[in-house]
C-alpha cells in the first residue's frame, strides 16, 4: 500500500520547468544587455588595475617612474615629448624614453603622477566607502531590525553617565569622571536587580519608571542621521581636515565618517521592509536566532542596494579627495593626487593645458564609468525588474 | 505519528485577544492614535481538527496568526497552546515551542528566502529539529518534497525558478519540517489558480490526515473553508461576529454579515439582498469605532440599539455563537 502510493505519486512529481541557472549567468545575462552599463565596468576594472600598476610603478627609493624626479630643464614639454638627452643626467632620463602626458612647471613625468594618484584615488575611494558602508549597515540595520524597541529611562541613565564621564576622564577630571562612571555601573547592576521584578503583573513605581520607555532606538538613529545631513559635507570636511594634520589616511577615514548617512538610510529602509516579508516571519517562526535571521535572511537581501550605493560612493569620494587636494587641503605635496595635479597646472591653463586635461578628463571619466557601473547594477539586482525579464 | 488520547483535545485556545497599532507622526514620532487591528477574538481548535477564520481584507485575521505565533505580542487575552500558557513566554522560553506551530501564506512569492536554495530553505528547519547529519539531513529532505509532490531535484534550485503553486508546496514542506502539530494556512491558495487552489487543498488535506496536523485556515473565501473546516469564525474588524460548526454556518448562517459573505458565492440559495451595502466604505479598522456593533454602517438590520450597547454573544444552538441581538431575538436573520 504505503509502496504503490509513492510510486504513483513518483510519475506526479513537480520540478521546476526552467533549466537550471545560476546567480552569476542571470547577472550576466541581465547586465549584458546594458552597454553603458558593460563600458562602465570595463573602465573600472581598467582603472582598478592601472592604480594597482601605479603603485608598483612608482614607489620605493628608485622607482620605475619617478613621480618626483624634478627636472627643470625639461620643464612644461607638451605630451608625448621626447626628453632632451643632452642637457639631462645619466639617472634623471625617464625610463619609457618619452613623456606620454609632458611634464609640469618643475619638469616632472605627469604620466608618473598621474600613476600615483590613480592609487590614492583608489585607496581613498575604497577605503572611505568602506567605513561609511560599514557603519551604514551597522547603524541601518540597528534601526531598521530593532528600531521600534525603546530606549528605558534606566538605559538613558546609564548611557549619559558613562558618555559623561568619559567625557571628564579624557578631559583630565579623573576624580568626578570615575564617580560618573561607577555612577554607570550602578545603573546597570539595578537594572540586573530589577530585571525579575519587571516581568510580574504588578509593578513598584519604581520599577515603572525605571522601565519607562523614552525615545525608540529608530528615531535616536535617524535623527542623528538627519542631523549629520544637516551639513554640508564638503564644508564639514574642509573643518575637520584643516583642524587635523594632513594625510592620507586622515582623509580617508574623514571623507568616510562623513558620508555613511546614504548607506544607513539604504538599509535601515531595506531592513524594514525585509522585516515584514513572510520569509522572514517563516524563519522567527522557526525559532532561529536573531544572528541568524539577521546575517543569513536580512543582510544577503539587503546587499544589492548597498552594493549600488557603495560603487556610486566610491566616485563621490574620489570627488572630494580631488576637490580637497585642488584646495590644498588634501595628501600633502610632493605625493602626487589628481586633484593637485590639476590644482598645480591650472596656472598654466594656456601655456600648458595638458596639466589641466589629463587630470580633469582621468576625473570625469573616472568618475562617469563607476556611476554607469552602479546604476547598471541597480537595474540588473532589482528583483522587480528581474521577474519582467 | 502522535499519539492521541495522552495529549491535550484542545490544542489551541484563544481567549479574548486584542492587539492595537499605534500610529506614530512627527519628529519625535509621538503616537498619535490606534488601529484597531484586533479587538476581541475568541477561539479553540481541537487536535487534528480545522478551524476557519473568514473575514474581508483588513479585519485582522494575519494579525491573529502573527499573534499564536508570538511573531507579535497582544495587548490583552490569552493564548494557551496545549493547554499551556504562551502568552506572556519571551523569546527564550518560546523556543522549543516553536516547531510545534508553524505558518504558511499567501504570497508564494515572498514566503521564501530568495538567496536560499529551496533545500537550504528547508534544512534550516531540519536543523532546529535535532537533525545535523548531512546524509540524514538529505534523506528527510527528499521525503519532505515527494511528500508534497515536488521532485527531490528541486532542492538546489533557487525560488524564482518555480511557479506559484510548486513555491507555495516548498512552503509547506519547510513548514512540515520541524513536524509541527498546529499550521496556520494564511490564506495560502488565494494567490492561486483556481485549477492550482484545489491541488494544494487536496494536499493540505492529504496531510492532515497522514500526519494528525491540526490547522488554523484563514481565507476570505467561505467556499474553500466549508470545504476544508470543521468549524468557522466569521471575523469582522477585529470581532468575531459568529462561530459555528461549518454545516451549521453553511445551513443557518445567522449573522448579517456571514449573510453578505454568503451572498457572494455564486450558485448559492443565498440571495444578494439589496440593502446589504457590500461596496461601503473601505474595511478599514477605524481610528475611533463606533461604540456598539461593529457591523453597524454596513448592516440592513441596523437599529437604535445596535449603536450604544456593547453586544455581546449570544447562543443560538450547540456551538453556535452570533454576535448580534436583533438575529437572536428573532431566531433568524
Ligand atoms: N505592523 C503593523 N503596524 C500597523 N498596523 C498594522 C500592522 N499590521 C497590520 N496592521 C493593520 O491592522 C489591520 C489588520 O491587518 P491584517 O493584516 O491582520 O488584515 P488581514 O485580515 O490579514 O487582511 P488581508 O486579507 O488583506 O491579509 C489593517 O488595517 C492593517 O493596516
Ligand atoms: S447588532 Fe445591530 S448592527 Fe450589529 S449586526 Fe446585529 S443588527 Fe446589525
Ligand atoms: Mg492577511
Amino acid at each position: 500500500m504505503q509502496n504503490t502510493e509513492t510510486d504513483a505519486q513518483d510519475i506526479q512529481l513537480d520540478a521546476p520547468l526552467a533549466p537550471k541557472r545560476t546567480r552569476l549567468e542571470e547577472f550576466w545575462r541581465l547586465f549584458r544587455k546594458n552597454k553603458l552599463a558593460i563600458a562602465g565596468m570595463v573602465f573600472f576594472i581598467l582603472f582598478f588595475f592601472l592604480a594597482i600598476a601605479g603603485f608598483g610603478l612608482t614607489r620605493g627609493d628608485n622607482p620605475l617612474l619617478d613621480p618626483a624626479m624634478v627636472r627643470l630643464q625639461d620643464k612644461l614639454r607638451p605630451p608625448l615629448a621626447k626628453p632632451n638627452l643632452e642637457r639631462l643626467q645619466a639617472n634623471e632620463i625617464p625610463r619609457l624614453g618619452v613623456y606620454i602626458f609632458g611634464t609640469d612647471d618643475l619638469g616632472r613625468d605627469v604620466f608618473a603622477r598621474m600613476l600615483q594618484g590613480s592609487w590614492v584615488s583608489l585607496t581613498v575611494g575604497f577605503v572611505a566607502v568602506g567605513i561609511a558602508v560599514l557603519i551604514g549597515i551597522f547603524l541601518g540595520g540597528i534601526a531598521g531590525y530593532y528600531g521600534n524597541r525603546h530606549i528605558r529611562v534606566g538605559q538613558l541613565l546609564a548611557a549619559a553617565f558613562f558618555i559623561v564621564g568619559a567625557l571628564l576622564l579624557v578631559g583630565k577630571l579623573i576624580w568626578s569622571g570615575s564617580a560618573l562612571l561607577i555612577g554607570g555601573a550602578g545603573c546597570i547592576f539595578i537594572s540586573i536587580l530589577m530585571k525579575k521584578a519587571a516581568k510580574a503583573k504588578t509593578k513598584s513605581a519604581g520599577t515603572r519608571f525605571w522601565y519607562f520607555n523614552t525615545i525608540s532606538i529608530d528615531t535616536v538613529v535617524m535623527r542623528f542621521v538627519d542631523i549629520m545631513l544637516c551639513f554640508p559635507s564638503f564644508f564639514l570636511i574642509l573643518t575637520v581636515v584643516a583642524l587635523l594634520p594632513a594625510s592620507i589616511y586622515n582623509i580617508m577615514i574623514v571623507i568616510g565618517l562623513t558620508s555613511w548617512m546614504g548607506t544607513t538610510r539604504f538599509v535601515r529602509a531595506e531592513f524594514l521592509s525585509l522585516r515584514e516579508q513572510d520569509f522572514v516571519a517563516a524563519a522567527r517562526a522557526l525559532g532561529l536566532s536573531n544572528f541568524r535571521i539577521i546575517f543569513r535572511h536580512m543582510v544577503p537581501n539587503a546587499v544589492a542596494p548597498v552594493l549600488v550605493s557603495a560603487t556610486i560612493g566610491i566616485a563621490t569620494a574620489i570627488l572630494t579627495e580631488a576637490g580637497l587636494s585642488f584646495l590644498g587641503f588634501g595628501v600633502p605635496p610632493p605625493h602626487a593626487t589628481w586633484g593637485n595635479i590639476l590644482s598645480d597646472g591650472q596656472r598654466f591653463i594656456f601655456d600648458a593645458p595638458w596639466l589641466t586635461f589629463v587630470p580633469g578628463i582621468a576625473i570625469l571619466i573616472v568618475v562617469l564609468s563607476f556611476n554607469l557601473f552602479g546604476e547598471g547594477l541597480r537595474d540588473v539586482l532589482n528583483p522587480k525588474l528581474r521577474e519582467r525579464n | 505519528m502522535n499519539e492521541m488520547g495522552s495529549r491535550n483535545a484542545t490544542i489551541l485556545q484563544v481567549d479574548n485577544l486584542k492587539k492595537y497599532f499605534p500610529i506614530r507622526r512627527g519628529f519625535f514620532q509621538k503616537i498619535t492614535g490606534w488601529v484597531r487591528a484586533v479587538e476581541n477574538v475568541s477561539f479553540k481548535i481541537k487536535r487534528g481538527k480545522t478551524l476557519g477564520l473568514v473575514g474581508e481584507s483588513g479585519c485582522g485575521k494575519t494579525t491573529v496568526a502573527r499573534l499564536i505565533l508570538k511573531l507579535l505580542d497582544a495587548d490583552e487575552g490569552q493564548i494557551l497552546f496545549d493547554a499551556q500558557d504562551i502568552t506572556q513566554l519571551d523569546e527564550k522560553e518560546m523556543k522549543p515551542l516553536r516547531k510545534e506551530m508553524q505558518i504558511i501564506f499567501q504570497d508564494p512569492y515572498g514566503s521564501l528566502n530568495p538567496r536560499m536554495t529551496v533545500g537550504q530553505s528547508i534544512a534550516e528547519g531540519l536543523k532546529i529539529s535535532g537533525i545535523h547529519n548531512r546524509s540524514k539531513q538529505n534523506q528527510r529532505l527528499e521525503k519532505l518534497l515527494k511528500m508534497v509532490g515536488m521532485s527531490p531535484a528541486s532542492s538546489d534550485r533557487f525560488p524564482h525558478e518555480f511557479s506559484g503553486g510548486q513555491r507555495q508546496r516548498i512552503g509547506i514542506a519547510r513548514a512540515l519540517s520541524v513536524e509541527p502539530a498546529l499550521i496556520i494556512c494564511d490564506e495560502p491558495v488565494s494567490a492561486l489558480d483556481v485549477s492550482i487552489q484545489a491541488q494544494i487543498i487536496n494536499l493540505l488535506k492529504d496531510l492532515q490526515s497522514q500526519l494528525e496536523l491540526s490547522y488554523l485556515f484563514i481565507s476570505h473565501d467561505l467556499n474553500v473553508v466549508g470545504y476544508l473546516c470543521d468549524k468557522v469564525a466569521v471575523m469582522y474588524k477585529g470581532h468575531i461576529m459568529e462561530y459555528a460548526p461549518a454545516d451549521a454556518l453553511f445551513d443557518h448562517p445567522f449573522h448579517p454579515y456571514t449573510h453578505l459573505l454568503l451572498s457572494a458565492i455564486p450558485d448559492t440559495e443565498h440571495k444578494i439582498d439589496a440593502e446589504l451595502n457590500a461596496t461601503a466604505d473601505e474595511v478599514s479598522n477605524t481610528l475611533n469605532p463606533p461604540s456598539g456593533c461593529s457591523f453597524q454602517e454596513r448592516c440592513p438590520l441596523n437599529e437604535e440599539r445596535c449603536k450604544h450597547n456593547p453586544i455581546e454573544f449570544e447562543k443560538m444552538g450547540p456551538d453556535h455563537l452570533v454576535r448580534c441581538w436583533k438575529v437572536a431575538r428573532n431566531g433568524s436573520y
